[in-house]
């Protein structure tokens, strides 16, 4: 108020070259040293009273010396976190269109909800007696996912994406193995187009992996399927609705091939987003299917985890799911944590996955209900198909300007002899207020843009984002392309030397070496 | 809905400009027969009042630790967690935010991992450590695959000390992957004779410490042998806090360090979502599994973060990753590295006296129950007693009185008949007197 009725304010005419400043801070943007530069051995901000005298029973391995961890007052602490907390760009602050990554918003409620007593302050291994209500979320969860899916079962316990592809990998290698064919079937068939996971997991699962080239549409076709299975394949790893953003048109017929062969049906679900309410895999023959809860059931990212993985399984392959899994007994929950008297493949992690995020998400499902769900996928569509129709004109789409599912795909094609690079055109965005999409992936197109707007945001926010890319696209036409080369110029940092990082690691803070004194 | 921003009004309006009538009209590859026509079989949307009181009453159901005089520990470890700490992990711009692969809008969260991991590798007493593992289990398997890739060799022997969930989790993945493990005999009383099972076929030892039952347990000797005979060390952890107190496995010449912070800024929550940590050796590094973060400067030359080394994973190498690993975990470790940061030396090694001091006077005390044996001749905070009875039995009862009084050992291992009375008992800085008092009642009571 003063400032306003006193010294009004003049921008004038300064202001057209930024001075350097003394601190480097620019204004809200705060340079943040490391908290090895700015911490003391001896500070705490926790407040912890020593223990009386007693004698000490570690045998002779008590630490001695330096563990080399500085601490800070909690007013310290919370500013250092918070400065480094405004370098993030997030949900909350903007649209988020990482595509195949499926950036809500993450309701509150679910924040709150996980945070109450009795379920953020329970122990896995408390009697089962006492942690019943617990018990009744991973069921509840469990029933919603079933249903979302039309399957009959459910691994809840695995802690992320790929860790949910191992378990219905090594479900399907048990199944194998049950059937006495673990010495023949040892090939899996994935297409080019999958997420890097996919091959990975089945290479850590003991598999041999054998390319399916994917069509001229962005499509598997189940000729090609048919031209590779044989008795040596195990399985097939097919995301649906695929990287490219397209629903795979012959699932089914590719299922029944796959079946008719003797091996199972592995689904990667990260797209599932795309379809909650309007198709169930279970009814696509799909045989085991991993959900993202952190995509498709909003519990945050949190800057790279944690994530959950929980996996559907099929009729044929449910009684080889992990322990551990819940039974109902008459009114009582029990988790089966014990392989022995099942024909469980084994153990995914220790305790019962989870638990934080099956709240999460369970919150978000009841709070949706199955018309909300269903509306959410609808509108996820739609955002991402208003998207394509808006910019096909000024960017190319690989596959033909046709309807796409969750996320639209753009290749590079209309970057061609442009000087700009998808990268470019990416970074420039960071400075517009936005977040890049995914960039070269799906690697079956050349200079790949995936977006996924997501069913979160307005069509005022879906419009202005598809305006600022029609005005970048414009800087394109015009060769305007020092917007691009140097981007991003207004963020915490420019653009960072990977390769560098990459040549020469520096993986953790090490003391500086003492300046020595120059020769008197 | 609530969540839901699109009106009916919008919802035209962008099907007018994609040039559809109705968003059905979108799903076409759908095959027809497989497109719902009508909601699944679940119930409606409801209001944050609604949800919220569904879920309060599922939770009711459960009793909390803080509530009770609470002595369950095993692998997860309640501990006080400062205010601050949950409150900075719900920040937007950490909460709501992605894997850092834009790196100069992601600088907070890459700058607290490059953080985080130099804290892991001095709590450790290891060179590097990564940007964390799903948690302390996930990681110990994911420790047994490195070293078969360093080593070239593919048998792991695990020590009875080792937490049989972790031990489970390798041997599922050692079986899927084809690869042999030899585990050895439940071991109490850290009595096992590991250095009869290494010779040059073994890849690695796992050896944890404090180990499931409590016990400390020198690893130089293990290392030394291991080292002779081209072996790998992994050494585990369950309880963070003990490494600020105990000697930490980088001085006894572990070459791969993995364990569970959860103890550390992370609430029970029922067994996860926690927070693997993992270090290991600088020669080892480009075998590690996970993300990494690196310093390097940007094209200013100002100090800035970015994820390096990204050859060894997943999108970029697919089936010749180092592994199938996409997330790390995220939030969890955020809520570690900031509780660390208000500890600080001074504070954790006070925390883990604390610990070590009031484990102490249990043990004391329970000595001196008729019928209750302490096993453990070393321990930190967590030991086991032998009851008169089976343990199972005696925390059911206990329960009953109002007491959470530790984990029996038929609850890890089903099948060992001679471990069916005893009692795996952890106390933290949180146990009072008081409650120290109420178990030893509650455990005489139940004898």
């Amino acid at each position: 108020m003063l400032n306003n009725q006193g010294r009004p304010t003049n921008p004038g005419e300064a202001g057209a070259q930024a001075p350097k400043t003394f601190t480097s801070n620019r204004a809200l943007q705060m340079e943040e040293a490391l908290i090895f530069e700015i911490g003391r051995p001896d500070t705490s901000g926790v407040d912890i009273d020593e223990p009386e005298a007693f004698t000490q029973r570690l045998g002779a391995l008590e630490r001695k010396g330096e563990i080399g961890l500085p601490g800070l007052s909690e007013p310290e602490t919370l500013r250092h976190y918070v400065r480094l907390s405004q370098k993030n760009y997030s949900i909350d602050a903007g649209l988020y269109p990482l595509g195949s990554c499926t950036m809500k918003h993450n309701p509150r409620l679910n924040e709150r909800m996980a945070r109450l007593p009795g379920f953020a302050d329970v122990h896995p291994l408390q009697p089962q007696s006492t942690v019943q209500g617990a018990i009744e979320v991973i069921e509840g969860v469990a029933h919603w996912l079933m249903e979302l899916t039309g399957t009959k079962a459910v691994a809840m316990s695995p802690k992320a994406g790929a860790h949910g592809e191992a378990c219905g990998m090594m479900a399907i290698k048990a199944a194998i193995a049950a059937r006495g064919e673990a010495a023949t079937r040892r090939v899996v068939l994935v297409p080019d187009s999958a997420h890097g996971t996919n091959p990975a997991t089945a290479a850590l699962i003991g598999f041999s992996v054998k390319a399916i080239p994917v069509g001229p549409e962005g499509k598997v076709h189940v000729e090609d399927v048919r031209a590779l299975l044989g008795p040596d394949v195990a399985a097939i790893m097919l995301t649906n609705p695929n990287t490219c953003g397209l629903f795979e048109t012959q699932i089914s017929e590719i299922a029944k091939a796959v079946h008719d062969a003797g091996a199972y049906f592995y689904c990667d679900g990260a797209n599932f987003n795309a379809i909650v309410g309007k198709a169930r895999p279970g009814d696509l023959g799909v045989d085991a299917m991993h959900i993202n809860l952190h995509k498709t059931f909003s519990t945050p990212h949190g800057g790279g985890g944690p994530g959950a993985g929980p996996v559907v399984l099929s009729d044929r392959l449910a009684p080889f799911a992990p322990v551990p899994f819940v039974v109902r007994e008459g009114t009582n929950l029990r988790l089966v944590e014990d392989e022995a008297g099942t024909q469980a493949f084994g153990r995914m992690t220790a305790f019962h996955g989870q638990m934080g995020m099956f709240i999460r998400a369970l919150s978000y499902m009841l709070s949706h209900g199955s018309d909300g769900l269903r509306q959410a996928s609808e509108d996820a569509v739609l955002s991402a198909n208003y998207i394509r129709a808006s910019l096909a004109d000024l960017m190319s789409l690989p596959f033909g300007n046709r309807p796409c599912m969750h996320e639209v795909l753009f290749d590079d094609e209309w970057l061609k002899g442009t000087g700009v690079t998808t990268l470019d055109f990416a970074k420039a965005m960071i400075d517009e207020g936005y977040h890049p999409m995914t960039v070269y992936f799906p690697l079956v197109v050349h200079g790949a843009m995936l977006i996924e707007p997501t069913e979160s945001e307005s069509l005022a926010s879906v419009d202005l984002f598809i305006a600022t890319l029609r005005d970048l696209a414009f800087s394109v036409q015009r060769g305007d392309t020092e917007r691009f080369s140097g981007a991003p110029y207004f963020a915490p940092r420019r653009r960072l030397d990977e390769t560098k990082a990459a040549r020469n690691p520096v993986l953790r803070w090490t003391k500086p070496a003492p300046i020595l004194k120059a020769a008197e | 809905m609530r969540y839901l921003p699109l009106t009916e009004e919008d919802r035209s309006l962008m099907l007018a400009r994609i040039g559809v009538s109705k968003v059905d009209d979108l799903f076409v590859d759908i095959p027809a027969d497989k497109l719902l026509s009508k909601n699944v079989d679940l119930p409606r949307a409801k209001s944050e009042m609604e949800v919220e009181r569904i879920l309060s009453r599922m939770a009711a159901k459960n009793a909390t630790a803080s509530t009770v005089p609470f002595f369950v520990g095993a692998g997860s470890y309640k501990h006080h967690v400062p205010a601050s700490v949950d409150h900075l992990i719900q920040r937007s711009e950490f909460l709501t935010s992605y894997t850092p692969y834009q790196p100069e809008i992601a600088q907070g969260t890459l700058q607290y991992l490059f953080e985080f991991q130099t804290q892991v590798a001095a709590l450790t007493g290891m060179d590097v450590a990564n940007a964390s593992m799903y948690d302390g289990s996930t990681g110990c398997g994911e420790a047994v695959l490195m070293a078969h890739r360093v080593t070239k060799r593919r048998k792991a022997v695990l020590s009875g000390g080792l937490h049989p969930h972790y031990a489970d989790v390798v041997r599922t993945l050692s079986k899927m992957a084809e690869d042999d493990v030899v585990t050895l005999p439940a071991d109490a009383g850290a009595t096992e004779d590991l250095l009869a099972s290494i010779d040059s076929s073994v890849s690695c030892v796992v050896v944890q410490n404090p180990d499931v039952f409590g016990n400390l347990r020198d690893l130089s000797p293990i290392a030394e042998k291991c080292h002779a005979n081209g072996a790998l060390l992994i050494a585990v952890f369950t309880e963070a806090v003990s490494l600020g107190l105990v000697k930490p496995p980088g001085e006894m010449g572990a070459d791969i360090v993995v364990g569970e912070g959860q103890s550390i800024g992370n609430p029970l929550t029922f067994g996860g979502p926690y927070v693997g940590l993992f270090a290991t050796r600088q020669k080892y590094v480009r075998q590690m599994p996970g993300r990494l973060c690196g310093e390097t400067v940007d094209a200013e030359g100002r100090r800035g973060f970015v994820l390096t080394l990204s050859t060894r994973e997943q999108h970029i190498r697919r089936d010749k990753a180092t592994s199938n690993i996409c997330t790390n975990a995220g939030l969890c470790s955020l809520a570690f590295t900031i509780h660390m940061t208000l500890l600080g030396e001074a504070g954790l090694r006070r925390l883990a006296r604390v610990n070590h001091a009031n484990a102490c006077k249990l043990a004391d005390a329970l000595a001196g129950v008729k019928g209750v044996e302490v096993l453990n001749k070393s321990f930190f905070n967590e030991f086991t007693i032998r009851v008169a009875g089976d343990a199972a039995q005696v925390v059911e009862k206990m329960a009953s009185a109002g007491v959470l009084g530790g984990v029996p050992a038929s609850r890890l291992l089903p099948a060992d008949a001679a471990l069916r009375d005893l009692l795996i008992v952890a106390n933290t800085e949180v146990n009072t007197d008081e409650d120290r008092a109420a178990f030893v009642d509650a455990l005489r009571a139940a004898l």
